[in-house]
C-alpha cells in the first residue's frame, strides 16, 4: 500500500474507490499545516468538464506530478464530498441528461425536424449511463466506471487499463503479475473487453458505434482471450450469473 | 419487586419498547433478566461482527424483528471495498433452521443474495416486513422468491440499494391472494416495471398506505395507481415528464386532489420542472417533501410548491433552491424539524449553491428544527455562531463544506469557534460532521461540551494527536468515530484502549497510524477485532521490512464478543 510516509510530497495516490473519481481515483495530499493554501485548486470537485478524455489525461496526470500546479484531474478526492454512491449516480446521469438535453436544444435549432434522431438519445429520453460494474478475470475486487465520463472505446480501455493494470508507484496495480501494456481492443494482447448488453447476452466491445454501446451496456468484464471464443453469439450461464453474486 | 409475579413483570416491560431502554431493563438483576429476554421481541444489532445469530438466539428465542447493519457508515461513500463483509447468509441460515418466528428484517449496508432472499422467504410462515436499505449483491430474481412466497408481505421497502434488475415479472409473482401490503417501494430499481402487474397489485390492496415508484413509471401510469389508492399517506413519484395539456395530466390531478390523506412526497426522479403544480392543492397536508433527486426542476419552482406547504416538518431539497428559497422555507415552514440540502450541480457550483445565509435564515425561522445536513460552498464562524444561538434544539448536525480544509470565507480563520459554538450551546447534540478548515482546537471544544455526542464524522481536520485525544476523553457517549484524511497516529489510538470497549467501532483511513500501532492495539484488546483493509498489495505489509512503521490506509476496529470473524477477504487482514 502506497503510504504518505513513502511518497514524496506533492505525488498523488490511488485508490480504490472512485466516488466522484469517475473511473480511478487520486486522494490530494493533505497540507499538514492545516493551511488553507493545501487545498485551493486541489479539493474542487470533478467535474464532466474534466474528462473529454479521461482516460489519456489522467494516465498522464498521475505521472507528472512535480512542482507545477497540479493538473486538474489529480483535484479528484475519492469518496468526496460525502454523498451517497446512489446520489451520485443520480447525480452525474441527471448532468448527463442536462448537457444532451442542452446538446439538442442547440442542435434543433439547426437541424431539420425530419431528420433521424439521434438513436442514444432516446432510451427513456436521456442518455442513461453512470457507473457500471467491471470485473477481471483473476481479480477479487470488482471496480466502477463512469461511461458518462469517456467518449469512445480508446478512453474506456485505457481506462480499464490504468485501474488494472498499472505498475507506476502512486497507482494501484497488480503489480505481481501484470506488467504488459493491456490493448484490449485490439485482440493482440492476454485480455479482451466484454460486456453484457440489457438482454443479457455478453459481447466484445467494440463492435457498435459508441453511442449504441453506452445505451445498451450493462456491465463490463475483463476475460481472458482464451475464454472468450465465440463471445458474440454465447448466452451468459445461468451459474455463471451466480458465480458473480454479491458484488 | 419481589412481590411481582413474573407474567406481570413481564406485562409491565411489554410497554417498554426502546432497545435502550430494554438493555438497561436487563441489567437490574438476575430476575429481570431472564424475564426481559423470554418477552423480547425487537432486536437491534448494530454490528452484524459484534456477535453471532447462534448467541442471539440463545439469549432471545421468542425474537421477531431484527435489525442488522453490516458495513461501516464510509462504504456509502466508496471507501469500503464491496466484497469486505457483511453476509446476511449466514443469519438467515441460523434463523431459519431454530424455527424462531421472523416477522420482520432490517437491513442496512448488508450483502443480500438472492440465495438469501429465497430462503428467507421460505423459512418463516408469518413473515411481514422486508426493508433493505443500502444494501446490494441481489436481482429482481430475489424480489421475485419474496413476492411469490410470503403470503402475509405488509412490507417490501428498498432504499438506495444495488439491485441488478434482470426486467424479469417480480411484480406478477404477487399471488392474487395477497392483498396485505402496507409499504412497497422499489424507486430504487432502473429497470422496466410491468405496469400492468403494478397497477393490479395496487388495487387489490386497500391497506396501502407507502407506495413509492422507479423511474419506469410514466405519468399517466401514475395517475391510474393514484385513483384507485386514494388512501395514500406517503408517495414516491416516479417518472414525471409530461405534457400539461395531456389528458393524464388532467386525470392526474383528479386523482391527486382525492388524496388527501397523502402526507409524505418524493421521488420526481425524472422531472420535467413546469408540472408540479398539480400537487398544490394537497400540499398544505404535507409533513414530508423529499425532492433531492429532481434535479431539472427550477428552484423557481421548487419555491412555489413550498410556499403550500405550511406543516412541513421534514424537507430534503438539492442547493439549487439557493439562498432565497431557504429564506421563503424559513417564512413558510415553521413546524420544521429536519432539513436536508445536497449539491446539485458538480460542475464546480454556481450562483444557484447556497450559503451561510440560508443556513441563518432557516436557523432563525424554523424555532423546531433539530436535524440538518447541509452541503454549501461557504461558511464564516459569525453564521455558526448565529445559528447556535438560534437553534440550540440541534440533535443531528452536519455541515460539509465541499472544497476541503476551507476557511471562513471572511476571515480566513479556520471554523474552529463557529463549530465551538455549536456543541456548547447544543446540549442535546447527538451527532456531529464538520468540515472546512479545522485545527485541534475545534476537538477540545467537542471534548469538552458535546456531551451526549455519540457519532462524528471527522475528515481533513485538526493538527495532532491531541485533537483525537480531546474527542476520546471528552466524548463519554462516543459510539462511532470515523476519521479519513487528517493527522492522527498512533499516540492517540492507543492512548486508552478500554476506551474502545465503550464505543461500537472506529474507522480510521490516511491518517497516521501504523501498523505497528494496530498490532499493540489489538494485543493490549483482545476483544477487539482490529482490521487493516489493504487493497492493493496484498501481502505487501506483512513482507516488507519496514512493515512496522509502515502507515495504515484503512483501519477498522470494533468491539465484539464472538473474536475474530472468518469471513473476510483476502484484502482484510484481522490482527
Amino acid at each position: 500500500m502506497i503510504t504518505e510516509l513513502e511518497m514524496g510530497k506533492g505525488e498523488s495516490e490511488l485508490e480504490l474507490g472512485l466516488g466522484l473519481s469517475l473511473g480511478g481515483g487520486t486522494a490530494a495530499k493533505i497540507g499538514k499545516s492545516g493551511g488553507g493554501g493545501a487545498w485551493g485548486e486541489r479539493g474542487r470537485l470533478l467535474t464532466a468538464k474534466d474528462f473529454p478524455s479521461v482516460g489519456s489525461k489522467r494516465a498522464a496526470d498521475s505521472a507528472s506530478h512535480a512542482g507545477a500546479s497540479p493538473p486538474r484531474s489529480s483535484s479528484q478526492v475519492v469518496g468526496w464530498p460525502p454523498i451517497g454512491s446512489h446520489r451520485m449516480n443520480s447525480l452525474v446521469n441527471n448532468q448527463a441528461t442536462k448537457s444532451a438535453r442542452e446538446e439538442e436544444e442547440a442542435g434543433k435549432k439547426i437541424v431539420k425536424d425530419d431528420e433521424p434522431k439521434d438513436v442514444t438519445k432516446k432510451v427513456n429520453g436521456k442518455v442513461p449511463v453512470g457507473f457500471i460494474k467491471v470485473n477481471m478475470d483473476g481479480v477479487a475486487i470488482g471496480r466502477k466506471v463512469d461511461l458518462s465520463a469517456h467518449s469512445s472505446y480508446e478512453n474506456l480501455s485505457q481506462t480499464l487499463e490504468d485501474m488494472f493494470f498499472r505498475t507506476n508507484p502512486g497507482t494501484i496495480g497488480l503489480t505481481s503479475q501484470f506488467t504488459k501494456p493491456l490493448r484490449l481492443l485490439d485482440g493482440s494482447s492476454e485480455f479482451v473487453l466484454t460486456y453484457e448488453d440489457k438482454e443479457g447476452d455478453w459481447m466484445l466491445v467494440g463492435d457498435v458505434p459508441w453511442r449504441m454501446f453506452i445505451t445498451s451496456v450493462k456491465r463490463l468484464r475483463v476475460m481472458k482471450t482464451s475464454e472468450a471464443n465465440g463471445l458474440a453469439a454465447r448466452n451468459q450461464e445461468p451459474n455463471e450469473r451466480q458465480r458473480k453474486q454479491p458484488v | 419487586m419481589n412481590y411481582f409475579p413474573d407474567e406481570v413483570i413481564e406485562h409491565v416491560f411489554d410497554f417498554v419498547t426502546s432497545h435502550k431502554d430494554r438493555n438497561a431493563i436487563s441489567l437490574v438483576c438476575k430476575s429481570w433478566y431472564k424475564i426481559e429476554r423470554f418477552s423480547r421481541q425487537k432486536v437491534f444489532i448494530g454490528n452484524c461482527y459484534a456477535i453471532n445469530p447462534e448467541r442471539l438466539l440463545r439469549r432471545f428465542p421468542c425474537l421477531k424483528s431484527l435489525t442488522l447493519k453490516g458495513k461501516p457508515h464510509f462504504a456509502d461513500f466508496n471507501l469500503v471495498p464491496h466484497e469486505w463483509g457483511g453476509f446476511v447468509l449466514p443469519w438467515i441460515e441460523a434463523l431459519a433452521r431454530s424455527r424462531v418466528g421472523l416477522e420482520e428484517l432490517r437491513l442496512k449496508r448488508m450483502v443480500v443474495t438472492d440465495e438469501s432472499l429465497e430462503l428467507l422467504s421460505r423459512s418463516f410462515v408469518n413473515f411481514k416486513s422486508l426493508v433493505l436499505v443500502s444494501c446490494e449483491g441481489f436481482t429482481t430474481d430475489g424480489l421475485a422468491s419474496i413476492a411469490a412466497n410470503c403470503r402475509h408481505l405488509r412490507d417490501l421497502d428498498l432504499q438506495e440499494n444495488e439491485i441488478d434488475d434482470h426486467r424479469g415479472q417480480w411484480l406478477s409473482c404477487f399471488p392474487d391472494t395477497c392483498t396485505t401490503l402496507v409499504t412497497l417501494n422499489f424507486a430504487c430499481l432502473e429497470g422496466e416495471t410491468n405496469l400492468v402487474a403494478l397497477e393490479r397489485l395496487v388495487a387489490r390492496s386497500p391497506n396501502l398506505k407507502s407506495l413509492k415508484l422507479n423511474r419506469a413509471v410514466p405519468l399517466d401510469a401514475l395517475a391510474r395507481l393514484m385513483a384507485c389508492a386514494p388512501q395514500i399517506v406517503d408517495l414516491g413519484v416516479g417518472s414525471y415528464e409530461n405534457d400539461p395539456d395531456s389528458e393524464s395530466y388532467m386525470k392526474l390531478k383528479a386523482a391527486i386532489k382525492k388524496c388527501t390523506s397523502l402526507r409524505s412526497l418524493s421521488g420526481f426522479l425524472e422531472a420535467a420542472p413546469h408540472c408540479l403544480s398539480a400537487f398544490h392543492p394537497i400540499c398544505h397536508n404535507l409533513t414530508s417533501l423529499n425532492l433531492s433527486y429532481a434535479a431539472e426542476i427550477h428552484g423557481s419552482h421548487l419555491i412555489k410548491l413550498i410556499q403550500h406547504c405550511k406543516k412541513l416538518q421534514r424537507l430534503w431539497i438539492l442547493d439549487s433552491i439557493g439562498d432565497k428559497g431557504l429564506e421563503v422555507v424559513a417564512s413558510t415552514c415553521k413546524e420544521l424539524q429536519e432539513l436536508r440540502v445536497f449539491p446539485s450541480d458538480l460542475l464546480g457550483g454556481g450562483n444557484t449553491a447556497v450559503t451561510e445565509e440560508g443556513l441563518v435564515a432557516i436557523s432563525a425561522g424554523c424555532p423546531k428544527l433539530h436535524s440538518i445536513l447541509y452541503f454549501c460552498q461557504q461558511m464564516t464562524n459569525a453564521a455558526l455562531v448565529t445559528v447556535a444561538k438560534n437553534c440550540p434544539n440541534f440533535i443531528r448536525f452536519r455541515l460539509c463544506i465541499l472544497e476541503p480544509n476551507k476557511p471562513d470565507h471572511v476571515t480566513s480563520q479556520p471554523l474552529d469557534e463557529g463549530f465551538g459554538a455549536i456543541v456548547k450551546a447544543c446540549k442535546s447534540l447527538r451527532r456531529l460532521s464538520h468540515s472546512g478548515l479545522l485545527t485541534d482546537q475545534v476537538f477540545l471544544y467537542i471534548g469538552m461540551y458535546a456531551n451526549q455526542l455519540e457519532m462524528l464524522s471527522i475528515a481533513f481536520a485538526g493538527d495532532t494527536d491531541k485533537g483525537m485525544l480531546y474527542v476520546l476523553n471528552g466524548c463519554k457517549k462516543m459510539k462511532k468515530l470515523e476519521i479519513r484524511d487528517s493527522p492522527f497516529g498512533d499516540t492517540a489510538l492507543l492512548a486508552d484502549v478500554s476506551k474502545y470497549e465503550t464505543m461500537r467501532s472506529l474507522w480510521m483511513s490516511s491518517c497516521e497510524v501504523t501498523l505497528s500501532g494496530c498490532k499493540r492495539l489489538a494485543q493490549k484488546a483482545p476483544w477487539l477485532n482490529v482490521e487493516i483493509i489493504n487493497e492493493n498489495d496484498n501481502n505487501r505489509m506483512e513482507e516488507n521490512g519496514h512493515e512496522g512503521r509502515q502507515k495504515v490506509d484503512k483501519m477498522y476496529l470494533y468491539r465484539t464478543v464472538v473474536g475474530t470473524r472468518m469471513d473476510a477477504p483476502p484484502f482484510v487482514w484481522i490482527l
